[in-house]
């Protein structure tokens, strides 16, 4: 259970004094056992969610999502398509809830705020040199503060895999700590840790330490833009990690997988991982999002069908 | 667990499974009432429900039936192995295609979750016969010398925890073999091996290879003793094995005995810790800890014993219990009343000799046979719960501070099926598997079964091996 969390916090922030005690203690974490991990995910993905709670779990993942367009072709007319979209993801039903936020690159912030003023939809930005990360520290921070000074409300940042992978630790740390200091105190900040280019389940739970550490309001599992991105067992593994912190610091961090996610029935097998793994303090956008594109548009055709009945098709929802 | 994510009933549909009001005996490829016309119900063990009434046979049916196998055998043992896997094939194909409704008829009869039916135990049937189907034109190649020879009618029988499962662990082996079987059910859980009678039948095995006699011990204890039985396979409690044994020495006949355990399951410091809670989660609570190997001896590490109890009862908490046929059930119901009181006398005895006794808040069904998943903390050795088997959703926890008296503690049992390793340290896997006595030992993981993978036991949890290559000797003149 929580210990004290001031003292506890305190207690870790001795983690971070150096390079050596940083490493000491992402590396004394317990490892993870691959196979068990996986079949662990596998068997909370035959959950049968059904009836009330399919139409619980459906509100709940739309109003989770992170309606996201990362590509060169963005337009500022593309990203008011979204932000509408986002606020009122179906102009056929009211009742239908907006979406946690639309995800841009940095120079369609102020394209997207205008597009979502008045609601609740926060505006995301990835920045620090998305998706690769490989940009001096400075330019980084001033991908931060131009996206912050913009508006943004949420910075999706990427981490140092290259420093990571080659055991600098410290250095992943510092660059964090400085973004997150760049955020202030009106953007929150994701973290980024591409799970894929991490390649083992170890590293990935050391990152979601060192990530908290830094001070994430957010560990996020990838960019979407490498072969691997989110998977129900690296997201149950962080679902692990933010349940695990909470218990150790009293602090509380958000999990938000991205990429590849794409259908309904997926969605759900996530919600019911965060159920069972951290618990339903996470079940609020708050604290989980989903980073995806294509699947709001199947999640309101689900949405639809539940209400209706019928199946309508493609063609009854909006595509933008 | 209350929480605001509720999830609906998703009840699997009983519309799959027809069953009949009562039921036969199945010998000689026919269904027969008893010779002295006996019948005996069963029950939904979830619901209390009677879901048949079945034929009880006596001593003149096993005499009957073991002359149908003795004269079934003469053909069937000449078949070319060839042959013969074709209708072991066969076999496993029907049950791949009527696996939903063989799984439902299991959870009603035996009142395990249908998950596991449908997840565990049906897929592995299939799999036991599609691999001794394999072997059955290879067995000049086992290992046992050119052409080995069948023994002639195997009497087999098998307990109520995995009814077809241990079925097809009896029956695949000796029929690829050539032998012929009488196989007696359980009392409480007959049905699904009435239901794979039918299978035989659909696959047109010939007439009198398989024989299946419902009833109680006294049915068992005719078969086993029946002296034109040349081969007797035995899954149950050490006390009946005990008594088989008795029964069958000075005989002719081959023996093989699968019985009790009380398997440690190690955990040390520098284990998985998540996925060793989800080992000992599957370890003690599978199928209601209604396995002869469960690890429901928890030994764990005495420097991390606070954060793993933490980290597995804040597991427990999430275990889902109720309707066997909920397809989000986690765990079923207790096989029978007889089980229900056998589990609550030995917790209560754990209590009274003064071990801790630990649930999470779990609501119980109001009618059929139910128990909370518990856990016993503050146990040693010399307590009851730790010493003796309770085939139940019981664990016992244990601590211990070095390797050695890890491997001292578990070993410290007159049982020796299971065991369980979790560390991260390979060497120490190896190095501590080799020191225990036990049967089969899972390093990080647990009630794994796989049908190339030999099971049995050491001490008093038993002889001979089922599964594997070596599954084949106990079927086999050599």
């Amino acid at each position: 259970m929580p210990t004290n969390a001031s003292t506890a916090a305190h207690a870790l922030t001795d983690v971070t004094a150096s390079h050596a005690t940083l490493r000491r203690f992402l590396h004394g974490l317990p490892g993870v056992d691959a196979v068990g991990l996986e079949a662990r995910a596998a068997s909370l993905g035959t959950r049968s969610i059904k009836t009330t709670a399919k139409a619980y779990a459906i509100d709940l993942a739309i109003s989770m999502v992170d309606l996201t367009t990362l590509e060169g072709a963005d337009t500022p007319g593309k990203v008011r398509a979204l932000g509408a979209k986002a606020v009122r993801p179906d102009p056929t039903d009211r009742t239908t809830p907006s979406t946690a936020a639309v995800c841009v690159y940095p120079d369609m912030v102020p394209a997207a705020k205008a597009a979502v003023a008045g609601s609740s939809v926060k505006v995301a930005s990835v920045a620090t040199a998305f998706p690769a990360g490989r940009a001096p520290l400075s330019v980084k921070l001033a991908d931060v503060r131009e996206a912050v000074a913009a508006g943004a409300d949420e910075i999706d940042m990427v981490i140092d895999r290259g420093a990571f992978l080659a055991g600098d630790y410290l250095k992943v740390y510092d660059e964090i700590t400085a973004v997150k200091e760049a955020c202030g105190s009106e953007a929150r900040l994701k973290v980024i840790f591409e799970t894929g280019e991490l390649s083992t389940y170890d590293n990935i739970r050391r990152a979601s330490w060192l990530g908290m550490l830094a001070g994430a309001d957010f560990i996020k599992t990838s960019t979407g833009k490498v072969a691997v991105n989110a998977t129900p067992a690296n997201t149950l593994l962080m679902l692990e990690a933010v349940r695990d912190f909470r218990a150790q610091t009293g602090v509380q961090v958000g999990v938000k997988p991205a990429g590849g996610i794409r259908t309904s029935k997926d969605a759900i097998k996530f919600l019911v991982l965060v159920n069972e793994t951290a618990g339903e303090d996470w079940l609020d956008n708050h604290w989980f999002r989903f980073g995806a594109s294509s699947l709001l548009n199947d999640l309101l055709m689900q949405r639809q069908k539940l209400a209706t009945g019928r199946y309508s098709g493609p063609d009854y929802v909006t595509v933008d | 667990m209350a929480s605001a994510f509720e999830y609906a009933p998703a009840p699997e549909s009983r519309a799959i499974v027809d069953i009949a009001p009562s039921y036969g005996l199945f010998i000689d490829g026919e269904f027969v009432e008893a010779a002295d016309g006996k019948v005996f119900k069963t029950v939904s063990p979830s619901t209390e429900e009677v879901l048949s009434e079945v034929a009880q046979a006596g001593t003149e049916d096993v005499d009957r039936a073991v002359r149908a196998a003795r004269k079934a055998f003469e053909k069937w043992s000449a078949l070319p192995g060839t042959e013969r896997a074709k209708y072991l094939f066969r076999i496993a194909r029907i049950i791949q295609e009527r696996s939903r409704e063989l799984a439902v008829l299991e959870t009603l009869d035996n009142g395990k979750p249908i998950k596991e039916t449908r997840d565990g135990d049906l897929p592995l049937v299939a799999a036991h016969f599609f691999y001794y189907a394999g072997w059955a034109d290879k067995l000049d190649h086992a290992g046992f010398g050119p052409s080995p020879k069948p023994l002639g009618v195997a009497g087999q029988v098998i307990p109520w925890n995995f009814p077809l499962l241990m079925l097809a662990w009896k029956i695949a082996p000796a029929l690829a073999t050539g032998n012929t079987v009488v196989l007696k059910p359980a009392e409480t859980t007959p049905l699904s091996a009435l239901f794979f009678a039918d299978v035989c039948r659909q696959a047109g095995l010939p007439k009198g290879v398989v024989n299946i006699l419902p009833g109680y011990g006294d049915t068992g204890a005719a078969l086993v003793a029946h002296p034109d039985v040349n081969k007797v396979a035995f899954t149950g409690s050490t006390a009946v094995g005990k008594e088989i044994a008795r029964t069958v020495a000075g005989s002719r006949k081959k023996l093989t005995l699968e019985l009790g355990g009380k398997g440690a399951n190690i955990v040390f410091d520098d284990a998985p810790i998540d996925q060793a809670v989800e080992g000992i989660v599957n370890g003690i609570f599978f199928n209601q800890g209604q396995v002869c190997c469960a690890g429901s001896r928890l030994l764990v590490q005495e420097s991390i014993e606070e954060e793993l109890l933490e980290s597995l009862k804040r597991r427990l908490s999430t275990l889902r219990l109720g309707d066997p046929l909920d397809k989000n059930t986690d765990i079923g119901a207790i096989n029978s009343e007889e089980q229900l009181s056998r589990i609550t006398r030995l917790v209560e005895q754990g209590e009274a000799e003064g071990a801790e006794r630990w649930s999470p808040a779990c609501e119980l069904p109001s009618s059929g046979y139910w128990f909370a998943p518990t856990l016993f903390t503050n146990v040693t050795q010399a307590h009851t719960v730790a010493r003796d088997e309770i085939f139940g959703p019981v664990l016992s926890v244990l601590t211990f501070r070095t390797p050695d008296e890890a491997v001292a503690k578990a070993n410290n049992t007159p049982y020796g099926l299971s065991a369980g390793v979790w560390t991260e340290k390979g060497s120490r896997i190896l190095a501590v598997a080799n020191k225990l006595r036990a049967g089969v030992v899972w390093s990080n993981t647990f009630n794994k079964f796989d049908p190339t993978s030999p099971f049995g036991g050491y001490k008093e949890s038993g002889f001979g091996r089922e599964g594997g290559r070596h599954g084949l000797e106990a079927y086999l003149d050599v």
